[in-house]
């Protein structure tokens, strides 16, 4: 482990973090959001959308950690 | 006055209370050592972080007042829900970072690691006292949130005497500033299960049994519909296009905010390794959707045809008219306690701040471990009682707009603990600059909007309403980077950098030297 240098990430690992900027391009511009139909049991499209990407936003979380975490107590 | 209710409220009380005092005994360690008192002895796992930071973040005065945000003016209140979303992929990355540079260096507060990086210790005087500053009023807004349930509890009241107002809010503070001094973190982390497991039963039980009483989902979000244009000012169920921009800036504010604040860092250093963090960011979301939920709650007292004498006042009203009475005892409890978890851990991290960056910094130097673990325990009952007295002496607003102010500052130490995890290329007096730019701007903007949560703003030839923090934000960044050349042009010094590069990726491997000297790496 420690003849592993530091900064040493490979690229492929590091592209996986891209995947946590979608949770600020699906929330930050209302404009994709901002209306009443299509409603969902009730619940206005703003409402609904906004509560699955909390769902989404946990999900890539979730994967971006076991893409970027090594298998058994490797260094990162 | 509702005897069953109160009789299940001061159960659960009594419950907590006891756990506090215990907690002294949970994973027993020297509590006379800031480091077991002030961080849990920076051993907690995923699950106990998981309840900490989630007891830590949603506060009993989110708990009333977003509810009762919507109630008022609708969607735009609803910018809670994406604030909570955006800010795990946040902290996902750069909260790690943080915890290693921190455990390799026993740095306690934020204000610790500017110092060790930059050198500086007015850039790391400025944290601390932005940090303190921005928590004291958040500490007096959970006391106001218990004040509230009191009152919907009937206890209280205006027409009660000052004695009968007081009182049970002062014997409620006065047991959290009891157990808090002497089990210090472990007191709110155990105290946390409890708390989370009542919030979550209440939410629960309230989106399903609330919406069927009340003719379901569609009718309640169309009674709102229909209410919220008629209310001063004027609210809307689906975001208007006017308050794009204010949506989108209070969200994103309040996300890049919510991590420098002094409670939330103690809670994030206070878990046992870096991955305990990355997981949490992952996990945590589940408390987002649980606020969301209770957001709508605002709907519901809508359509339920409440009118309380304030926005505060609906949440309580909905549980008091909808729910049977031992379960509205039940669920004014899950509030109040949900004070003391947050309440407890702001007044620690500004006990910590205070000690580790004023008193041993400034005051006395060569203090031993032991005396700034005895500081820091003084300074969190002097912390929680000033909060205290501010409540019941002082307008419940200037409270609000502190904690409003207090949102601006403390996002102004972005640039010199996060981007500071990232880089040196600030230099520290630029840092320092931008800092005092971004608090005057800031209050400046809050101010002139009379601390409405945003401000009139024109962009790009467009009137529209903005989140000030944001733009004093921003007003930092350039000073910051505008000043840095300036500032090596002129050869002024830009202070020694104690870490290292690999140290922010540093794993768990406890330093077992530094443990047993305690902190003490400063260079």
């Amino acid at each position: 482990m420690s003849d592993r240098r530091p900064g040493e990430h490979s690229t492929v690992s590091r592209a996986w973090y891209l995947l946590l900027l979608l949770p600020f391009i699906g929330l930050l511009w209302p404009p994709f959001y901002a209306k009443d139909t299509p409603r969902l049991g009730g619940f206005p499209f703003f409402y609904w959308y906004q509560f699955l990407w909390v769902l989404l936003g946990a999900a890539l979380t979730a994967i971006v950690y076991w893409a970027t975490t090594p298998r058994r107590g490797g260094r990162r | 006055m509702n005897g069953v209710a109160l009789a299940v409220f001061v159960f659960f009380f009594g419950l907590v209370t006891v756990i506090g005092f215990v907690a002294a005994r949970w994973r027993s360690a020297d509590l006379g050592h800031l480091n077991e008192w002030g961080l849990g002895g920076r051993s907690f796992g995923t699950i106990i972080t998981w309840f900490l930071l989630g007891g830590d973040l949603y506060t009993a005065y989110t708990f009333i007042a977003v509810p009762a945000l919507v109630f008022g003016v609708g969607a735009l209140g609803f910018f809670a829900l994406p604030y909570t979303i955006i800010v795990y992929p946040f902290v996902f990355l750069v909260m790690p970072r943080l915890w290693s540079v921190a455990h390799k260096h026993q740095y306690v507060t934020p204000s610790d690691f500017v110092r060790g990086r930059y050198g500086s210790r007015g850039l790391s005087l400025a944290v601390a006292t932005t940090g303190i500053l921005a928590t004291m009023p958040y500490i007096a807004l959970q006391l106001v949130g218990i004040q509230v349930v009191l009152q919907g509890m009937g206890i209280g009241g205006t027409a009660a005497s000052a004695l009968e107002r007081d009182l049970p809010l002062f014997i409620a503070f006065a047991i959290l500033a009891a157990y808090t001094y002497q089990s210090g973190l472990r007191a709110p982390a155990l105290i946390a299960f409890v708390k989370d497991t009542m919030i979550y039963i209440t939410v629960l039980v309230a989106v399903f049994y609330i919406p069927a009483k009340l003719g379901g989902w569609g009718h309640i979000f169309d009674a709102a519909g229909q209410a919220l244009p008629h209310h001063t000012p004027p609210g809307a169920l689906i975001l208007p296009q006017k308050q794009f921009v204010a949506y989108s800036t209070l969200a994103l504010g309040s996300a890049l905010a919510l991590f420098l604040y002094p409670h939330s860092i103690t809670a994030v250093l206070s878990s046992g390794n870096r991955n305990v963090v990355r997981r949490n960011a992952a996990i945590l979301p589940a408390y987002s959707f649980l606020l969301g939920l209770l957001a709508l709650l605002g709907f519901m007292a809508i359509a339920a045809g409440l009118k309380p004498a304030t926005n505060n006042l609906a949440i309580p009203q909905l549980f008091d008219k909808m729910f049977p009475d031992w379960f509205v005892g039940f669920a004014f409890a899950a509030i109040a306690i949900g004070a003391l978890v947050p309440a407890a851990i702001m007044s620690i991290a500004a006990a910590n701040l205070f000690t580790r960056n004023i008193y041993r910094e400034w005051l006395r130097p060569d203090a031993t471990p032991g005396e700034e673990a005895k500081m820091a325990k003084l300074v969190s009952l002097v912390v929680k009682f000033g909060a205290l007295a501010f409540v019941l002496f002082l307008k419940t607003e200037y409270a609000i707009n502190l904690q409003l102010l207090g949102g601006v500052w403390i996002l102004q130490t972005l640039p010199a603990v996060v981007l500071g995890l990232y880089t040196r290329w600030f230099h520290r007096g630029a840092l320092l600059l931008g800092w005092a730019a971004g608090i005057l701007v800031g209050t400046w903007m809050a101010w002139s909007a009379s601390f409405k949560s945003v401000a009139p703003f024109t962009l790009f030839g467009l009137d529209t309403t903005v989140y000030p923090a944001l733009v004093a934000l921003v007003v930092n960044l350039l000073v910051a980077a505008v000043a840095t050349p300036l500032l090596d042009a002129a050869r002024a010094d830009r202070g020694s950098d104690e870490t290292a590069e690999a140290d922010y990726r540093e794993e768990a491997a406890p330093p077992i030297e530094a443990l047993a000297e305690g902190p003490g790496s400063r260079s």
